[in-house]
């Protein structure tokens, strides 16, 4: 296990030799005080523990690295991520996982507005509660929340998946409600199993595209 | 007036083409969305005209004398700066919004030229990494296609805040375009409409974007010179935040850019033109005392090596070309008169990149199409046009006595408008009068 303070190391140096270290490689992390950019670009499995809050955009664009964040994180935590595992024990701020790819996000506590916006593929699970427009334009990949969601969740949702165990405040443009099916049951109850959360799968609703967005027409204009 | 009968006046409220444009939205009830840029006169570099040398001043003799075009771009604080051979660039030009060979020809014709290239919406494509010897990643709000490997095989990345043909407005790729590898590369079904988001998804503001570009360079080692691009609106502030959030080089896109589509209100209403940004750029990078520290590629509506010429005048370090290139590669060819009259226009007008049935196979991702475009020959014709631009520009710079271009100087210029003078700074023809500036 390597130790990394961030009192006495940049973070340029912490990134150095995280994005330098090899597979299996253990690293831990403290003194964040709530810096930007920490783990960012890993691209080996290489174990990260961070001890502490953290800033924007902490574990970015990660790929193959598995990261566990023992605080809170600023907004864009795992933003574009690729590949790999991030898991934080407390909340994640606005934006958590934009854009991302692949991997798994696992966020204990709750997620601010806009988790998951512009999602590419990334799984999502989210053990308390989402705020507003989540899975804003969410592209593909599963978003779980295991609390409530905010107001408009889905909006203009494209093919990802949502599921969620509590109340939905409002559905976006072109969210609707559907039917949990089989193999949505055995998708759901695996995120549940890989990210530790305690739930039923038929606790949980499904949500997603009524994909009548996906081609321009002027009748639909007032939805815009 | 009409040429035959002279007692039928048009109304220069309700000219012919407003009159179309209002029967086309009676009869669709949509808004006219096309590519191209701002089509309405406005006022350009050719409002301006340079001062050649004479007796207080003496000229360089043209093929003697040195005349150097090199650019440095991004050695503020990127470990690996942009060295090219002339200042003029290629603009960000989506694949999707073109055609593969098309992205090709661009890459081979600025290697030849010794220029660099621009991956856009959509991602990077491996032809168009392997065929540009210096390519420029950008880095967009949809990142549609982004990922950090790609980012580490760019020689630099261009954060796109806004577009000169639509700031403050986001992408669009209607359906047609939407073919199975486009779809793949950014992951949604196909044929579907694709909206590429106005605003970044994970942050706003230029406190933020501080922060981004701090993340940006971790991930890719501060190697990577980092380019902040917006569209001509207020530019004296965008400029003076975008190197407080600590760009490399900022890219100013004036009104008249081009788009791949955009509604058309938004082409010809939203924005400045090229003119007036470039000075308000510059001024900005004065102020902080950055100038030619922070370096400035200005676009929209570069077509000759005068306008190089001019921009380079007011202050910028380079330039980027969109619709100019693609011409150059045979977009608006009379080759392809007929088709483009068989789909309801004429070479020289066609503007509807966005439809995907383009004659010259350019803005397209029909495969039949798109053959027509021969990356090897589009590649030479774009070299050639650059090097023209090129030769024109070291010709105006020799003139006017200077041994690189970057020492032409606004005092190198005149202006022949009042509109030009006061826009760019320069006194109008004849007098020492810069409107707004005082004098007599
Ligand atoms: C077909 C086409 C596609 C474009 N795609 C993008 C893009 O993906 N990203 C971007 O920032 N600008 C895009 N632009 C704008 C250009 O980067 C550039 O700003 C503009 O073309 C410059 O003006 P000019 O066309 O008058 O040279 C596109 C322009 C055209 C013509």
């Amino acid at each position: 296990m390597t130790e990394i303070n961030l009192d006495k190391s940049s973070v340029r140096d912490l990134n150095v030799e995280l994005q330098g270290g090899s597979s299996g490689d253990k690293f831990s992390v403290n003194n964040t005080v709530g810096k930007h950019a920490l783990s960012v670009g890993l691209t080996t499995a290489v174990n990260v523990e961070i001890n502490g809050h953290v800033g924007y955009y902490c574990a970015g664009m990660n790929q193959q690295a598995n990261i566990v964040i023992n605080g809170n994180a600023g907004p864009g935590l795992a933003e574009n991520m690729m590949s790999g595992e991030v898991r934080i024990t407390g909340n994640a701020s606005q934006y958590a996982a934009a854009t991302a790819h692949g991997g798994l996000l696992v966020i204990e506590g709750d997620s601010s507005s806009r988790c998951g916006i512009s999602m590419k593929g990334v799984n999502i699970v989210v053990g308390g509660s989402i705020g507003h427009m989540s899975a804003f334009m969410a592209q593909s990949g599963c978003l779980v929340v295991c609390g409530d969601a905010g107001d408009a969740l889905g909006d203009s949702i494209y093919e990802a998946k949502i599921y969620v165990r509590g109340n939905v405040k409002s559905l976006g443009t072109d969210c609707i409600e559907k039917e949990m099916r089989d193999e949505h049951k055995a998708e759901l109850k695996e995120l549940l199993m890989q990210s530790k959360m305690n739930h039923g799968v038929e606790e949980f609703r499904r949500y997603g595209s009524a994909r009548k967005l996906y081609n321009f027409d002027i009748d639909q204009v007032d939805d815009y | 007036m009409s040429k035959d009968n002279p007692t039928l006046i048009e109304s220069a409220t309700f000219p012919r083409h407003v009159i179309a444009e209002i029967q086309r939205a009676a009869k669709t009830g949509i808004y006219d969305i096309r590519g191209f840029g701002a089509k309405r006169d406005i006022p350009t570099f050719d409002d301006l005209v340079f001062l050649g040398a004479s007796t207080s001043r003496y000229p360089l003799e043209g093929y003697r004398e040195k005349c150097t075009t090199e650019v440095i771009l991004g050695n503020r604080f990127a470990k690996n700066p942009i060295h090219l051979k002339t200042p003029i660039t290629i603009a960000g030009m989506s694949f999707g919004s073109l055609s593969a060979q098309a992205k090709e020809s661009l890459g081979r014709g600025a290697t030849i030229a010794g220029t660099s290239t621009t991956t856009g919406d959509g991602g990077m494509t491996p032809e168009e990494r392997g065929h540009s010897k210096t390519l420029v990643y950008q880095y967009l709000p949809s990142r549609y296609g982004m990922n950090p490997d790609d980012l580490r095989k760019a020689d630099a990345i261009e954060i796109v805040l806004g577009q000169g043909a639509k700031p403050g407005g986001g992408g669009m790729l209607l359906g047609q375009k939407i073919s199975p590898r486009v779809a793949q590369m950014r992951n949604l079904p196909e044929g579907i409409d694709q909206r590429s988001a106005c605003r970044h998804p994970d942050w706003t503001g230029p406190d933020d974007l501080e922060i981004k570009i701090q993340e940006l360079r971790e991930i890719t080692n501060w190697e990577k010179p980092i380019y902040v691009k917006v569209g001509a609106t207020r530019v004296f502030y965008d400029v003076t935040l975008a190197v407080k959030a600590g760009a490399d080089v900022v890219v100013v896109d004036g009104m008249q850019g081009g788009t791949a589509a955009t509604q058309d209100v938004f082409i010809e209403h939203v924005g400045i033109p090229t003119l007036p940004a470039v000075r308000m750029a510059v001024e900005a990078l004065q102020e902080m005392d950055m100038h030619r520290k922070v370096q400035l590629i200005v676009s929209g509506g570069i077509r000759s090596g005068a306008d190089v010429a001019k921009a380079l005048a007011l202050g910028a370090d380079a330039v980027s070309i969109g619709t100019a290139a693609l011409i150059a590669l045979g977009d608006q060819s009379p080759e392809f008169d007929d088709e483009y009259k068989a789909i309801g226009s004429a070479a020289g007008f066609w503007d509807d990149y966005q439809a995907g049935n383009d004659p010259a196979g350019i803005t397209t991702q029909d495969p039949e199409l798109a053959k027509r475009l021969d990356p090897i020959l589009g590649g030479r014709r774009l070299a050639n046009y650059i090097n023209v631009l090129t030769l024109e520009l070291q010709t105006l710079a020799r003139a006017c006595g200077k041994s690189h271009v970057h020492n032409l100087e606004p005092e190198d210029m005149v202006a022949l408008t009042m509109e030009a003078a006061a826009m760019a700074g320069v006194p109008l023809a004849g007098t020492d009068w810069i409107p707004g500036k005082g004098g007599i």
